[in-house]
Parts: structure tokens; sequence; C-alpha cells
């Protein structure tokens, strides 16, 4: 069969992001070509301001050269003679300026925008610009080497960034501004004269609520003329005072177009065989000006062009940095707020920052940041993400170091040098991260993260990779967590996977990805074992666990070590033994010549560097002493740590060591999203680190005190208090409901912790609050156990499931 | 002394798990023998070109192989890692005859196992 053929106009960002993600989809539906009337291959607009200030090149900013384009059989034509001039939708083809024709069965507009030019009297003479192209970065260069005085007519974050870098190339600088406030499409007043004060100190000019009469000049610009009758010097004048999407081909074909080309939720126009993406298109209202909102839209347009249509655009949430080195700055959503709103400000003048938060009912709606923008992301994720802030807003203004978290919070990347170690587990380096995210055309964490191996092991180091991609790139394109995809392949966000499965009765792996529409027919590393969770939280009594699907830890029962061995930790409830035990794992370590044992953080003890093939025999003699697996290795219950109580210590309250082995008893073997830890402490003096815990006990003289959420991990968090109930059957109740009710809505390989931070604690609250909806939860939670309190040790110990575990040829002994 | 090629004999193909691994004990170090879903079989050294960790005990997709230890993905059929990483883990030719696994070893390595 003949290949359909699309004509994408436009070689710009978003076209050619849609390309990319079409490729990914459906590589060969398409015989594709590409008009474009710059003279290059892709490259990254954003990126023009660096390499106006001289701190990149413009091979640097390269996303697809010329080669990208024939390694995948895409025809580009672009350069002179390529700008297309007219679309015939009656006989579907485009024309370009040198007359030649092209037809297409679909129609991709992705023109973007043109810089709005004021028409004052002067405005074609030689030395004034717009700046928006390497074309024009090109003139400001060349115009720098030879004349001193420039103008910026703009005051914006485009004008800003261009007079920083005229700056940065020699030349004196003014800056014209209608309003009497810098970037009041980002900032509110207070921010706004604390970033002019600073650009003045760079030795920036400014005139500020000034408009300009008339440039004058004999065949080049040399004087600027203003209202008020003030006259500039100026051998050069950039216009940055907006853009306009870029209809007019659209509109010449009668394609209904408003400010921009109206598209629906598909972004496809009134011809139902020509879409339009980016700068050019105007969705609900909105025509975008930056790039994370036309990525958004670039994805679900090449879900529509390669006919998966199920994927819809509904807008997106934006957020701005200034690309000026050396200036902190960020705003995100509706920074301005109406009255239904809230602010919370903290302001210091002499130290240079500047911050605000709007909140309305409970949730962030913007921010402004100045000066101190490290929390920047994190508030944007709160923000897209809708989070509940209510229980953080005593401690929200001082950042994510102070919800009790001790990870990177504090550190401002500016301020650090190229050759400073960002992520402390893969030895990478800041100038390494920022390098990659320009030479290699990277967007988002997950990028990075592919490419550099940042943040990609421990997670630490988030946040610092986040403020890179932010300083580099005026944002970090990240999609929104909660609507990210599980993993590559797949459109779908563990939500909709999970409510697929209930909704559909899907059963098996097999089923969901068919169901779902799976880009690979065997999933990968990252969703299969997702997968296998979500089936099995879903329908316990059914679902046949597939081990091909866990990871090696989970399948052999014990802890993969760097050497390839494994580590094998018995069960001890709450923490408590008897010398026939510790006689039973003493045997065990002699039979099997264990090379070290140790004392674990969790209460138990743990036996290293056991081979492979020895496990089936280790655990059947620890099975046979009456221990079953302590999960030490698995996405699961884990333990439950106890401190002495009342039984022995004088300070004791409760008997929390009995309370922990019940716990430990009734959660042990049960499958989570993430580990899962307990703890009961006798007393708030807490021995046991319950406040740390993804469940704590606090026994108190009247009650038992219930905390949720913490981790002592990578990120240490204080747990959330939920409740005080009297009794033990109680603490079990809730305990359970707990459980259940974070295996059933928290994504897979999400602990407690950024659950919490996710959703919030009210939510949670509420839910276990409600006696009927805790009971039924606890009731779940019970029959799901009924399945998983099965010893996987005693499972393995012979048989089939023994073989796994032997070579298949011995070619050695 | 020369080396020339030998099929081995492994063993029946049933004894390996569809999305599964088992390994070859051998003098140079151990192999994997990897099977797919559809039953493609793939011999591969036992040792990720990243750190050394052990492929069998990956998880298999497609003609993939994630490495346990740090997540690196190689292509079964090459050996080579999925870019952005670099590297390549020794292949061995492989072939399944009346459902009996074979894989092709040098010589001398057969003359230890005799
Ligand atoms: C054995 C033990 C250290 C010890 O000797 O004490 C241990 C060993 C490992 N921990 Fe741990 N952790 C151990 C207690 C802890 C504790 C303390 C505790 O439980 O009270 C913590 C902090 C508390 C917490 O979890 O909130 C802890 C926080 C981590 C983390 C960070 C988790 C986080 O949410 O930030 C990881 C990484 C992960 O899970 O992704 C981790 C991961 C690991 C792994 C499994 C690394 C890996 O993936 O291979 C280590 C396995 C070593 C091995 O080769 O066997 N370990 N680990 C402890 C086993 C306890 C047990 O009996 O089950
Ligand atoms: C200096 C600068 C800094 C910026 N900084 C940021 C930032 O920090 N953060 C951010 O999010 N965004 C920033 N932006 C905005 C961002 O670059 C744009 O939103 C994005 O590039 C728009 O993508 P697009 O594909 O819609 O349009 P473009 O990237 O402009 O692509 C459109 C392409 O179509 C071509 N074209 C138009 N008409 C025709 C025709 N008839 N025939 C053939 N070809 C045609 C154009 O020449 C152009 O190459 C910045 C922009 C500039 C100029
Ligand atoms: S045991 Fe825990 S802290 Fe120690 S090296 Fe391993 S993961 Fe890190
Ligand atoms: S050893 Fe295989 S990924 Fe590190």
């Amino acid at each position: 069969m003949k290949k359909q053929k699309l004509v994408i106009i436009g070689n710009g960002m978003a076209g050619m992001r849609t390309i990319e993600e079409l490729l990914d989809r459906a590589p060969d539906l398409y015989d594709i070509t590409v008009f474009g009337d710059e003279p290059y291959g892709n490259y990254n607009r954003i990126l023009l301001s660096p390499v106006l200030a001289g701190e990149k090149t413009v091979d640097e900013i390269m996303l697809n050269d010329e080669s990208w384009y024939s390694d995948n059989d895409i025809t580009l034509r672009h350069g002179e003679g390529k700008r297309v001039v007219e679309i015939r939708r009656n006989r579907k083809v485009v024309i370009t300026n040198d007359g030649s024709e092209e037809p297409y069965d679909r129609l991709l507009i992705a023109t973007g925008s043109k810089p709005f030019m004021l028409p004052l009297p002067g405005a074609d003479l030689q030395g004034v610009i717009a700046f928006r192209d390497i074309k024009d970065v090109d003139t400001m260069l060349a115009a720098s080497k030879k004349y001193k005085s420039a103008v910026v007519i703009g005051g914006g974050l485009l004008g800003l960034e261009a007079a920083n870098g005229l700056m940065k190339n020699g030349m004196s600088v003014t800056v014209i501004h209608l309003l009497d406030s810098l970037m009041e499409m980002q900032l509110d007043d207070a921010a706004a004269d604390m970033l002019k004060k600073s650009l003045i100190e760079r030795g920036l000019k400014f005139e500020m609520k000034a408009s300009t009469k008339e440039l004058i000049g004999k065949k080049r610009v040399e004087t600027v003329l203003l209202d008020d009758g003030t006259r500039l010097d100026a051998d050069l004048v950039v216009m940055a005072v907006g853009i306009r999407p870029n209809i007019e081909l659209a509109q010449k074909a009668g394609i209904h177009c408003e400010r921009g080309i109206v598209v629906d939720d598909t972004m496809l126009t009134f011809d139902p065989s020509v879409h339009a993406v980016g700068e050019c298109a105007q969705h609900r209202g909105i025509a975008y000006g930056l790039v994370a909102p036309l990525f958004e839209q670039a994805k679900v347009c090449a879900n529509h062009l390669a006919q998966k249509a199920f994927a819809t655009y509904k807008g997106s949430t934006t957020s701005t940095k200034l690309k000026v080195t050396g200036i902190n700055l960020f705003s995100a959503g509706d920074f301005k707020g109406n009255e239904d709103c809230e602010e919370i400000v903290l302001e210091d003048k002499k130290a240079g920052i500047y911050k605000k938060i709007i909140l309305q009912d409970d949730k962030i709606k913007g921010a402004v940041l100045y000066g101190d923008t490290i929390d920047g992301a994190w508030y944007f994720q709160l923000m897209r993400e809708e989070s509940d802030v209510s229980e953080i807003r005593r401690t929200l203004m001082f950042g994510q170091s102070h919800v009790g978290d001790s990870g990177t919070g504090g550190i401002d990347i500016m301020s650090m040098s190229d050759d400073m170690e960002i992520c402390g587990c893969n030895g990478v380096s800041k100038g390494d991260i920022s390098y990659a995210i320009s030479s290699k055309g990277l967007f988002t964490l997950d990028d990075v993260r592919a490419h550099t191996k940042a943040s990609s092991s421990c997670g630490t180091c988030t946040g610092l990779v986040e403020q890179i991609l932010m300083a580099t790139l005026g944002s970090d394109y990240s999609a929104s967590p909660s609507e990210k995809a599980l993993c590559k392949c797949t459109e779908h966000s563990h939500d909709r996977v999970r409510s697929a499965i209930t909704s559909n009765e899907l059963k098996t792996i097999p089923d969901v990805m068919k169901f779902l529409d799976w880009k690979n027919p065997d999933g990968c590393a990252s969703c299969r074992p997702a997968l296998n969770y979500y089936l099995l939280c879903a329908w316990p009594m059914e679902y046949k666990d597939d081990g091909q699907s866990r990871f090696i830890n989970e399948r052999a029962h014990g802890n993969i070590q760097k050497d390839g061995t494994y580590s094998v930790v018995p069960r001890m409830f709450g923490g408590l033994c008897t010398a026939d035990d510790l006689r039973a794992i003493a045997d065990v370590s002699d039979r099997y010549s264990v090379p070290e044992m140790k004392v674990t953080g969790g209460q138990r003890i743990d036996l290293f560097g056991v081979k492979k093939e020895d496990l089936p025999d280790v655990w059947s003699d620890l099975s046979e002493a009456g221990f079953v697996s302590g999960h030490a290795y698995g996405k699961a219950m884990r333990t439950c740590k106890t401190c002495a109580g009342a039984n022995w210590c004088r300070f004791g309250t409760k008997d929390s060591t009995g309370l922990g082995v019940k716990i430990e008893e009734l959660s042990w073997g049960s499958w989570m999203p993430h580990k899962f830890k307990f703890a009961v402490s006798g007393c708030p003096r807490n021995c046991a680190e319950a406040t740390i815990k993804d469940f704590g006990v606090v026994c108190v003289d009247s009650g038992y005190e219930l905390h949720v959420g913490g981790n002592g991990g990578i990120k240490v968090r204080v747990t959330d208090f939920m409740t005080k109930v009297e009794t033990e059957e109680e603490v079990l109740e809730w305990a359970g409901a707990f459980c259940q009710h974070y295996r059933e809505d928290a994504h897979y390989l999400e602990r407690t912790a950024p659950w919490i931070e996710r959703i919030g604690l009210a939510p949670i609250k509420e839910k276990l609050e409600d006696d009927k909806v805790r009971k039924e939860l606890y009731e779940r939670f019970i029959i799901s156990q009924k399945a998983a309190q099965i010893d996987p040790w005693k499972a393995r110990t012979s048989g089939k499931l023994k073989k796994e575990f032997m070579p298949i040829k011995d070619l050695v002994s | 002394m020369t080396k020339t090629k030998n099929w081995v004999e492994i063993g029946p193909l049933k004894d390996i798990q569809p999305k599964g691994a088992r390994i070859i004990k051998h003098v140079d170090g151990d192999i994997a023998v990897f099977r797919t879903s559809d039953d493609k079989v793939f011999a591969l050294d036992n040792k990720c070109p990243h750190k050394g960790g052990p492929l069998s005990e990956g998880i298999v997709h497609g003609c993939r192989i994630t490495c346990p230890l740090h997540n690196w993905v190689l292509e079964l059929e090459t050996g080579l890692a999925v870019a952005p990483d670099e590297g390549k883990a020794k292949t061995w030719p492989v072939k399944v005859e009346d459902d009996i696994v074979y894989v092709e070893l040098d010589d001398d390595v057969v003359m230890v196992e005799g």
C-alpha cells in the first residue's frame, strides 16, 4: 500500500517535536516532507539568548541536524525559496515561493510566531531588528563588533535577555519600557523592582514609562526619539514588544483563525486533514508562547497522526525563568491572584530575596521568586499536581528543605562552579550536566538521567538537576508527574492503568498491554514489575504472580550483591528472638560458609554472600527452624521495629514489643508499591524511631498515637500525626486500613512519604476516619493477606522452582 | 593449539522459562542463555559491560535484557548496550534443534569438559 503523505510547514521546535513523537509511535506510517524557511536543521530557539551572551555556540544548540532528517527518511526542503506561500485545500497541495508544489494527505501547520514590529517612522532603517532567530543573533553580534550603542524596545523576558546579551558583547544598552514595571507578565511590582535594581548594577540603562516616537537615521538607525523628547544614541534597535501567532497562510487558505489557528483538544483545525501545533495554534482561547505547552501539544498531535487516538490536550500550566546568568528569578501560574486568594510573602531587601506564593482553597495557584529560586521546581510541582498544602503551610515559604527533609535543600546552583559534583552516586558534575543539556538537546529530568546518569540512582540530587535545567532552559519540561506516562512503553499514567485494570477486569499482564495498546509487546523492566504489582493488588485471590516480571531480588528472595551473590534475612517478629533461633541461624551460617553476618538496622540478622545455587538449601534449613522470609529485598512490608516497652523499661507505658509482634504478624508478606516499615515505641522517648517510619505507633499513657508517612532514607521525613486511638485492636485496624489504602492508591515505587506529599494528608485522613471506609479497607487487607502470607521460601526449596537456581550446564567441574 | 568451534549440547529448551535465563558454567566465566517470550534463544557472557552484573538475573523484554544491578539495557542479539549507554557483552552462537539448545564454543573449552 502506498504510504500517506504528511507535510509539515515550519521546521521549528513544535513541528519537529511532533515528528519525533510520531516516529516513536508509528515510524513507517507516512511519507514525510518538511518545509522550513530557515536554512538550518531544527535548533533550540530558547538557547539563542545564551548564544547571544557568548555562553553557547550555534552548533551546541542544534536539536536535529540535517543528517537526522535523512536518517529518518524525511524530505527536508528548507532555506531560500522554500517558504510555503499558499495552501490549496481543494487540491491538497502546498506551494512554495519558488513555485514548486507538494501534495499532502495530512498537513501540519507549525509556523510559530512573528515578532511584532512597531509601525514607527524609521522602522525600516538598517540596524532595526527583532530577536527571533539565528539570523537576528548574527546581526546583533556583527553590530556589537562595529558599533557602540544599542536600544532595546520592550522590558519583557525577551527584551531583557537581548539587552543582557548585547551588554555582554560590550555595547552600551538602554531598555525602553512602556510600563513602570519590568516583565509585568511574570512579575509583581516588588520583584520587578529588585530585578531592575540588579540589572542597573550590572550596567543596563532604563527608560521606564516611555514610548518611542520615531527612529532617526540616514541609511542606518542613529537615534531613538521618545514621546517626551528624549533622544537616545542607537546604532542598533531591537524590538521585543511581543509576538503574534503566524497565521497568515492558514487565514489565506480559509482555515478558521482567531488570534491563532483554532484547534480542538486533538490539535485538529476546522479542516479535518489539517493539524496545527505550536505558537501559531490557539487552544481553548490561548496561544502559548513557551515551549513546555508546545511539547505537550506535540505529543497529543503525534498520537492522532499515528492513529492511536485517545490522547487529548487540556491546556498547560506554565512557569518561566529569566535566563540571565547570575539573576535568579522564577514565576509560575497566577502570580497576582484575586480576592478569593491568599498571599504568603517573604521579603528581605538587603539580602535581595523576595518570595510570594498565592494560595486558593489550600492549593498553590502561583508563585514569584526572586533571589532564591531553589524551591521553584517544588512549588511548581505542588501547583501542577494541585496538592493540598494545608498541612505544610506554616513552613511552605521556607522551602522543601523545611518540611522535615534533609535532601539538598539550601544549595544554590547558580553559585556552584562547573566542576562541583552534583550526583554523588555517579560522579557527575554541574558542568557535565549543563553541557549535556545544550549539546544533546535535553529538556526533561528523564532526558538528563538517561544521558548523564545524574539523579538516576538514589535521587538525592534531583532538586539540583531540576535547578540546572531551569537555569539552562528557563524551565524544566518534565511532564507533570500525575499525568506522566508509566514508562516509555505507554502513554498512560499510573492512575489510568490502575483504573483500567479494575474497571475493565483485566487480569493478566498481556491483557493489560493489549487493552491499553502497549508499544512494546513485552513491556520493559519498568512497567512489567509495576503491572505485576497492580494486578496482584487488584485481584489478590485470582492473580497468578508472574515471576519473570519481578526484579531479581523478589525472584530470588534475597538481595543481589555487587558480586552476584545474595544476602538472606530471616524474619524476627518485632525484633524478638530466642536462643534456639540464634543457634539455628548460626548453624546455617556454618553449614554454608556464609562469609559475613550482621545485625541490621531493622532488628534482625543478615547473612551476606550466599551463592545462588545454595539459596534453596539455606532457605529450607531456615524454614525447618521456623523462620519465614524477612522480605528485606522486596517492595513489601519489611520490619516492625520495637523498643523494650512496659515489660522491662521503667518509662514504658504499653507493651510495645508485643504490639509490634502483632502488627508484624498481621502485615508480613504483604506486597506494597514500595517498601514499608513499621515501628512501635513504648513512650514518647521513641527509641524505636517510630516517627520516621511509614507507619509509626507511639504509646502514651492514655492510648496510642498513630503517625504516618515517615522516611529515614534518602530524604529524611518526619511522620504526620494521623490520630490517637485507645486499644490495640484499633491500632491494628488503622494499620491494616492504612496499608491497604496505600496499596490501592500509590504509584508503584512511590513510598508513603512522597505519596502523602503528592496527594496531601487530608484526603487520607478523611478516608480512614470514616468508620465504614476504614473497616472496608481493613477487610480487603485481610483478604489479600490470605494469599500473601505463604512463605516464599518453603515454596522454592524443591522441584521445578529449585531447578531455576542451578546452572543448566556445568562445563567446569 | 588451533581453535576450532564446536556445537555443545546445553539442554532442553523447556528448562529455560520464557522471558528467563539459565547459566552455563564455563572456564572463562559463566555464559547466560536467554529465552524470549517468542522462543528466540541467545547466549551472552553473563557479565554486564558496565560493572560486571550477572545478566542472567535481569528482566527479559523483547530481545533485550535489563541488567539487575544498575539497569543498563543490552540487545540480546548483538550484546550491545542501548544508547545512550555504550558497551558490549560477548555473544555466542546458539541454535535450537528438536527442542534442544546448542551453543557454539571454542574447542579447547570442550576439552576441559572432557
Ligand atoms: C541490611 C540493611 C543495612 C544494615 O545492615 O543495617 C540495609 C541494606 C540495604 N538497603 Fe536499606 N538497609 C537496612 C535498613 C535501612 C534503614 C533503617 C531501618 O529500616 O530502620 C533505612 C532508613 C529507613 C527508611 O527506609 O526510611 C534504609 C534505607 C534504604 C533506602 C532509602 C529508602 C528511601 O525511601 O529513601 C534504600 C534505597 C531504596 O530502597 O530504593 C535502601 C536500600 C538498601 C539495599 C537493599 C540496597 C540495594 O538495593 O541493594 C541494601 C542491601 C544491602 C545488601 O546487599 O544486602 N535502604 N535501609 C538494613 C536492613 C534492614 C532489614 O532488616 O530489613
Ligand atoms: C530569544 C528567545 C528566547 C526564548 N526563551 C524561552 C524560554 O526561556 N522558555 C520558553 O519556554 N520559551 C522561550 N522562547 C519561546 C520558544 O522558543 C518558542 O515558544 C518556540 O520556539 C515556538 O515553537 P514553534 O515551533 O511554535 O515555532 P518556531 O520555533 O518559531 O518554529 C516555526 C518555524 O517555522 C518557520 N516558518 C514559518 N512560516 C513558514 C512558512 N510559511 N514556510 C516555511 N517555514 C515557515 C519559521 O521560520 C520557524 O523556523 C524563546 C524564544 C526566543 C526567540
Ligand atoms: S547498605 Fe544501604 S547505606 Fe549501605 S551502601 Fe548499601 S544502600 Fe548504601
Ligand atoms: S553492572 Fe549492569 S548495569 Fe551496572
